[in-house]
């Protein structure tokens, strides 16, 4: 039971797709309860990188303590934990959520439930959250909030009747919300006396501090001064600070105890010994057991990342080791390609993931970077007995050696008007879908669930998905597991040599539509140089697919005399820029676009 | 056009400052549409020996393609006018590439200035070039750059022609009858100083290239105020004019010769560009036969992949 110091005390977080006004009502709730004056307040704090304010997404969670006086005259203190709102984050969301006893879920007045909503709805639902349903933008013409209301229900199972309709833009009973968190979701409790359990939601390199834990203390209390260690991780660490932060900034405390949130230091390097979903204790008075559910983070996906710059390398390498400090996440380790140099070989929780960090390499470092078509981790069973595990297809072994290969599958959700069902059907179906079933969530809105191999999302499914249904069908997906697939590996040669960074592994009955696409994109990108290059696609030595780039035959400036000299040089100059902008492979000038491109070959 | 008065008293102006030496080359641009018997009375007078015909193509329907006033006849008008006043150093420029223009067409207009009898021919591969009306069209999509293997055979074609004739390529776009190169343009090429004079006009004089700024009218007031307004004022480095006299220099037929190059400039020439032109000689862009260095014919097609060796 929830002491009197708990019973004030509500830890909460928000569930929304999307779009359907998470930020927005964070900072109205902020704003409320007077964290926050209007003056102050940056459009939507909580998310504070650019490419998430961007994106309208939340790539890192946070928490921030408020101050409400409720109804009854009480102060009552909500933590609200952010959750990051995609699919490659789930395991983080399933921390912060594991962090809560209740989560406000955001449903859009006019679009309903999102497949990523109802993702979300269900992790809550695993760790016993009471759900506060909302219903966001009824001021909006389109809005249907009765309809919305009966399609919480009967797509969730619980009661949507009282939920408060709200508009988070223009600050419509935003009162009501707060006093529903307050009546709605049950108090923390937790032993203060007991051994220390503190759950790591979140955490963050800082400069002067070290790493920064956030975290939310299940049993027991932490001081300053206090020896700790990781449970997983086995570091162990003395409390320099601790405190919880504000929307105004971070307030040093002298202690935490059982049933709040806050942050710990401790003068830790690396976010790798202070993983999210690891539990503190005190050394020396640990815990019997660490709190269930935690995951070390598998990376999903892998590319290779290399300098546009040949001798850019070094300032690639100490960017990636900068944002590793901040994502423990983020694996990279030097790779060689005959055709990009030297370079790293990155895997990444998902293809969003890949994409942040490729941004941020490219926006915060100011990085030109080249990158390889992304792959995933595939089994290979070898005729000798030897089982071992490919995330680049530069190293797949023989065609000879092969017993068989597996492949990582997802389960897919999608949840799409009813109208788009016959186009999702037939882009599954292209992907090498296998259909599962189909869900009526209202008349017009089902959900169509498939098992999906992994290395047919990573390409361009979102890309594909979103253009094939006007961007009304979303989609959420969780790895099932690996099954056994015919694939083979995919060649490119230019005049005759294998370019390593453009081979890839497909399924085989699909090589020959790709090689051909992919021979055809590179015939546009390659541009014509003084000789002929044939450009092949190969499976082993068979030819597949085949395309000819002709030779130049004139480059020539016909005129130069006295009055155009220097403008003359500069085109040369600029003709000698672009060929700095070409990587050789073997005899053959390729363009950076060139590896680029062939990643999208559908679009 | 300048009013043939200010070309007098231009040559006079010169004539007054400088001693010109007796058969010296001095030439003058002309358009066939507006040559007349006074002007190349003048021009006589003045003592300009040389004349430059934009001449383009022998066929009519193409010089209205580019934007020409003059038709094949006034060429020929003004070609028979120039002897009669005695001039017999004539060059006429033509153009292939042009949109719309076919093989017979070119092969005709190749035909015809050979057999004119004149002594400097200049024949230009057309370059579409933004902000003219080649380059709008271009942009709409309505023209295309003809395509290289098209362009190519008219250049090989008339290079054969113009030697069968007794012309002689002596740089990637000129032909001469022997002993009638341009020696101004020669300068140029071997990348000796001149003075341009005139708003827009370029000089080189040592390290230093520069330009009248284009405007006459700030022109005007800057040569009245005795401080002459500049649109491009630069300073060479010693690598700069040397990657300048390979690339102009390589234009001419009878190539670079590096110990020259390398006694002008105080620089080893051969060291310093031995990787580059061993790779050209690898890929047949070039002769070289440890003197001189020449383009050789696939070079001549592709001298820019050549040129951007040097830069």
């Amino acid at each position: 039971m929830a002491n009197k110091r708990q019973d004030k005390i509500r830890n909460f977080c928000i569930i929304a797709h999307i779009d359907h006004g998470k930020s927005t009502l964070a900072d109205r709730l902020l704003e409320k309860t007077g964290a926050l004056t209007e003056r102050e307040m940056d459009e939507q704090v909580l998310d504070n990188m650019d490419i998430e304010k961007e994106r309208g997404i939340t790539i890192k969670a946070r928490a921030v303590r408020m101050i409400h006086k409720g109804q009854d005259g009480e102060e009552y203190i909500l933590n609200l934990i952010d959750t990051p709102g995609h699919v490659d984050f789930n395991y983080e969301v399933s921390r912060s959520i594991a962090a809560c006893e209740g989560a406000v879920l955001v449903v859009d007045a006019s679009q309903g439930i999102e497949a990523q909503t109802l993702a979300n709805v269900y992790l809550a639902l695993d760790h016993d959250l009471e759900l506060l349903p909302v219903i966001n933008k009824v001021d909006l013409p389109s809005a249907r909030p009765d309809e919305i209301a009966k399609e919480i229900e009967d797509v969730i199972g619980i009661e949507a009747d009282s939920a408060p309709r709200i508009s988070a833009k223009n600050g419509l009973n935003i009162e009501d919300v707060l006093e529903k968190i307050i009546e709605v979701i049950p108090p923390p409790n937790g032993d203060e006396k007991a051994p220390l359990r503190a759950l790591i939601f979140d955490s963050y390199y800082d400069t002067y501090k070290g790493v920064v834990a956030y975290v939310r203390l299940m049993e027991g209390s932490v001081k300053i001064g206090d020896s700790l260690k990781m449970m997983h991780t086995g570091k162990e660490f003395t409390v320099t600070e601790l405190g919880y932060l504000t929307p105004g900034g971070q307030i040093q405390s002298d202690k935490l105890l059982a049933g709040e949130v806050g942050f710990i230091c401790g003068g830790i390097k690396n976010v790798r010994d202070c993983r999210v979903g690891d539990t503190i204790t005190h050394a020396d008075n640990p815990a019997a057991e660490p709190l269930p559910g935690y995951k070390k983070a598998v990376p999903m996906v892998f590319c290779g990342i290399y300098p546009a710059d040949g001798s850019k390398y070094g300032d690639l390498r100490d960017a990636l080791e900068k944002l590793q400090l901040n994502d423990a996440s983020l694996l990279f380790e030097p790779e060689t390609s005959n055709a990009l140099g030297f370079g790293f070989r990155c895997g990444f929780l998902g293809l969003l993931h890949m994409e942040i960090i490729q941004e941020r390499l490219e926006r915060e470092y100011n990085l030109d970077i080249v990158t390889t078509a992304p792959s995933v981790i595939y089994k290979i069973a070898k005729t000798n007995g030897e089982v071992i595990e490919l995330d680049n297809p530069t190293n797949m072994p023989e065609p000879g050696e092969i017993e068989h290969m597996e492949e990582p599958i997802v389960k897919a959700t999608i949840m799409t008007p009813t109208e788009f069902v016959g186009n999702i059907m037939e882009l599954c179906q292209e992907r090498r879908g296998i259909y599962l079933g189909m869900e009526y969530i209202e008349a017009e809105r089902v959900i169509l669930t498939y098992e999906i191999p992994l290395n047919e999302i990573i390409y361009d499914f979102f890309d594909a998905l979103k253009s094939r249904t006007r961007g009304y069908a979303s989609l959420d997906y969780e790895i099932i597991g690996y099954r056994e697939a015919k694939l083979v590996k995919l060649d490119i040669r230019l005049n005759n040599e294998v370019v390593d960074a453009l081979s890839f592994i497909v399924h085989a009955d699909k090589a020959y539509a790709r090689g051909r696409k992919m021979a055809e994109k590179l015939k546009e990108t390659i541009p014509r140089q003084m000789f002929e290059i044939p450009i092949q696609a190969c499976i082993g030595s068979k030819v597949i697919a085949r395309e000819t780039v002709k030779a130049y035959r004139k480059d020539v400036l016909a005129k130069c005399y006295g009055g155009d000299i220097s403008r003359k040089k500069k085109l040369l100059e600029k003709q000698k820029e672009g060929k700095k902008r070409m990587r050789q492979v073997g005899s053959v000038e390729i363009p950076q676009e060139a590896f680029m491109s062939v990643l999208k070959l559908d679009t | 056009m300048l009013p043939p008065v200010y070309i007098e008293r231009i040559f006079n102006t010169i004539h007054r400052f400088y001693n010109i030496e007796a058969n010296c080359e001095a030439s003058i641009e002309t358009n066939p549409g507006t040559l007349s018997a006074p002007k190349l009375k003048l021009y006589r007078n003045v003592g300009i020996n040389r004349l430059s015909i934009g001449l383009q193509a022998c066929q009519d329907s193409l010089l209205e393609k580019l934007g020409r006033i003059h038709t094949f006849n006034d060429f020929l008008n003004a070609l028979n006018l120039a002897r009669r006043f005695g001039f017999d150093n004539i060059n006429a420029d033509i153009i292939f590439g042009i949109p719309g223009q076919s093989v017979k067409d070119w092969k005709e207009t190749v035909r015809i200035v050979a057999e004119a009898g004149l002594t400097h021919i200049s024949c230009y591969s057309l370059m579409i070039e933004e902000g003219t009306v080649f380059g709008d069209l271009k942009e709409k999509g309505l023209i295309q750059e003809m395509d290289d293997e098209l362009d190519r055979e008219m250049y090989h074609y008339a290079i054969n022609y113009f030697a069968n004739t007794g012309y002689e390529q002596y740089e990637i776009s000129n032909f001469a009858k022997p002993h009638y190169q341009c020696i101004h343009n020669m300068n140029y090429w071997e990348r000796g100083e001149y003075i341009g004079a005139g708003a827009g006009a370029h000089s080189l004089i040592k390290s230093r290239r520069y330009a009248n700024v284009s405007d006459i009218l700030k022109y005007i007031d800057g040569i009245q105020a005795k401080k002459p307004v500049l649109e491009e004022d630069t300073l060479l480095s010693l690598e700069e004019a040397i990657a300048e006299r390979m690339i102009l220099g390589l234009r001419l037929s009878k190539g670079v010769d590096l110990k020259k190059v390398s006694d002008e400039f105080g620089v080893d020439v051969g060291m310093k560009y031995k990787k580059s032109l061993d790779t050209l000689l690898k890929k047949g862009l070039i002769k070289f036969d440890g003197k001189v260095v020449k383009l050789s014919e696939k070079g001549v097609d592709l001298a820019n992949s050549v040129f951007v060796e040097f830069i």
